[in-house]
């Protein structure tokens, strides 16, 4: 059976890619402490030596839109073409070609339906900045293989908290199952406290701290009890109108699974939102 | 209400860089042409099989024509959608990083939890 050699989740600023690569006079103060952060985080990814990625993450409006809205939605091809006009715009982010892993694909997508997940599927997806930042700031050659898997946080109504965590949960079952050889991480990407087009939005700081200490917590020893029981549909508008991604990171939370305290923990306080990184190593810490 | 096609509006705005000049430059004539010749076609159909009802209120075509981005907040636009068009169109006057970021929150402040209902 496939073994699950580390466990990832991660906020995907969009910044990053432009932050770090931008020199002299463009280059903002933060850039630097931002860079050492990431390379450490790239590093717990290195050492477990994965040769699959699972990548969980939410379209923003990219492909997937109201005349036909997917609660969880598994890709299935064999390249994702990667990153969109409007995120070139935005972000400086570059166009970028991912291959998939297509038996993976099919594994999940087979197993997510007999487990009571009516799941979506895309046999041609473009993929986003949810996906391709943690490539950029994980895995930046962009060699392995890939199954995305796409959550809706973003457009009313929403999946409970509790369905993300129960999916991670599965996803975590079904992928120990799969009947191969290789090594296979699973990555997701969400946000911590996020206001978007709101009047809290871009402040010197993430517009909820206090939510955010509280979460960085949660998830960093595996408190599912304590995250479910303050955690509600109606609860995450208070801490930023964007704030429902964070459901990523519970379903990543459900992944690593109850009481599984992550193994790398870091955050970074920027304007606009609070960044935070999260490894979880199941099968113990590589040599 | 239409709150979807406000969203529908600014999501085929905010993708085509031509529509969005033209959105900038000359709002009025952008959204009558799109409402009379974008509004109903279904995004993944061919045309001659489009949607047939759907239309602007008064006060949504309005909104959208001043660019007027509190507006369309309480109207129930998705924000991410107007931030991210209206970044598109204004980020480029800025003076210093983020001025227009900062001035499209600080236009909002008088909105109090909870926000207007973005659903659709």
């Amino acid at each position: 059976m496939a073994s699950i050699v580390a466990v990832i989740a991660s906020t995907h600023h969009p910044f990053y890619y432009r932050a770090t690569t931008a020199t002299g006079e463009d280059r903002p103060p933060f850039a630097d402490e931002w860079e050492r952060k990431i390379l450490a985080f790239r590093e717990t990814l290195t050492r477990a030596n994965p040769d699959v990625l699972v990548m969980v993450g939410s379209d923003h409006f990219h492909q997937l839109w109201l005349d036909n809205m997917p609660q969880f939605l598994v890709g299935k091809a064999p390249f994702y073409d990667a990153n969109w006009y409007n995120e070139e715009r935005e972000f400086g982010l570059p166009r970028m070609l991912l291959q998939g892993q297509e038996d993976l694909s099919a594994h999940i997508l087979r197993n997510g339906l007999d487990e009571g997940f009516d799941l979506a599927f895309s046999n041609e997806l473009r993929i986003d900045h949810s996906i391709t930042c943690p490539i950029i700031t994980l895995r930046p050659e962009a060699d392995l293989p890939i199954v995305p898997i796409y959550t809706n946080i973003f457009a009313p109504p929403l999946p409970q908290p509790s369905r993300f965590v129960k999916l991670g949960e599965s996803i975590r079952r079904i992928v120990e199952q799969w009947p191969s050889h290789l090594r296979v991480a699973i990555i997701g990407t969400g946000h911590l406290s996020l206001e978007l087009g709101g009047p809290r939005q871009f402040g010197p700081h993430g517009p909820d701290p206090e939510f955010d200490r509280r979460a960085v917590e949660w998830i960093a020893s595996g408190d599912l009890d304590n995250c479910l029981r303050e955690v509600t549909l109606d609860s995450l508008h208070s801490p930023g109108n964007a704030t429902h991604g964070f459901m990523d990171f519970m379903l990543m939370m459900g992944v690593a699974g109850a009481g599984a305290k992550a193994d790398h923990v870091d955050t970074l306080d920027l304007f606009h939102t609070m960044e935070a990184y999260f490894t979880w190593y199941p099968s113990g810490a590589p040599a | 209400m239409s709150k979807y096609l406000i969203d529908k509006f600014l999501y085929t705005v905010d993708r085509d860089p031509d529509l969005v000049e033209r959105y900038r430059s000359a709002p009025g004539e952008l959204v009558a042409w799109w409402e009379a010749e974008r509004a109903n076609t279904v995004l993944n159909c061919m045309t001659g099989e489009s949607s047939t009802w759907l239309r602007f209120t008064d006060d949504e075509r309005q909104a959208l024509i001043d660019h007027d981005h509190v507006r369309l907040f309480e109207l129930g636009a998705h924000p991410f959608l107007t931030l991210t068009l209206f970044i598109a169109m204004f980020e480029r006057d800025n003076k210093e990083p983020l001025e227009y970021q900062k001035a499209f929150g600080a236009r909002l402040a008088h909105f109090d939890l909870p926000y207007p209902d973005i659903a659709t």
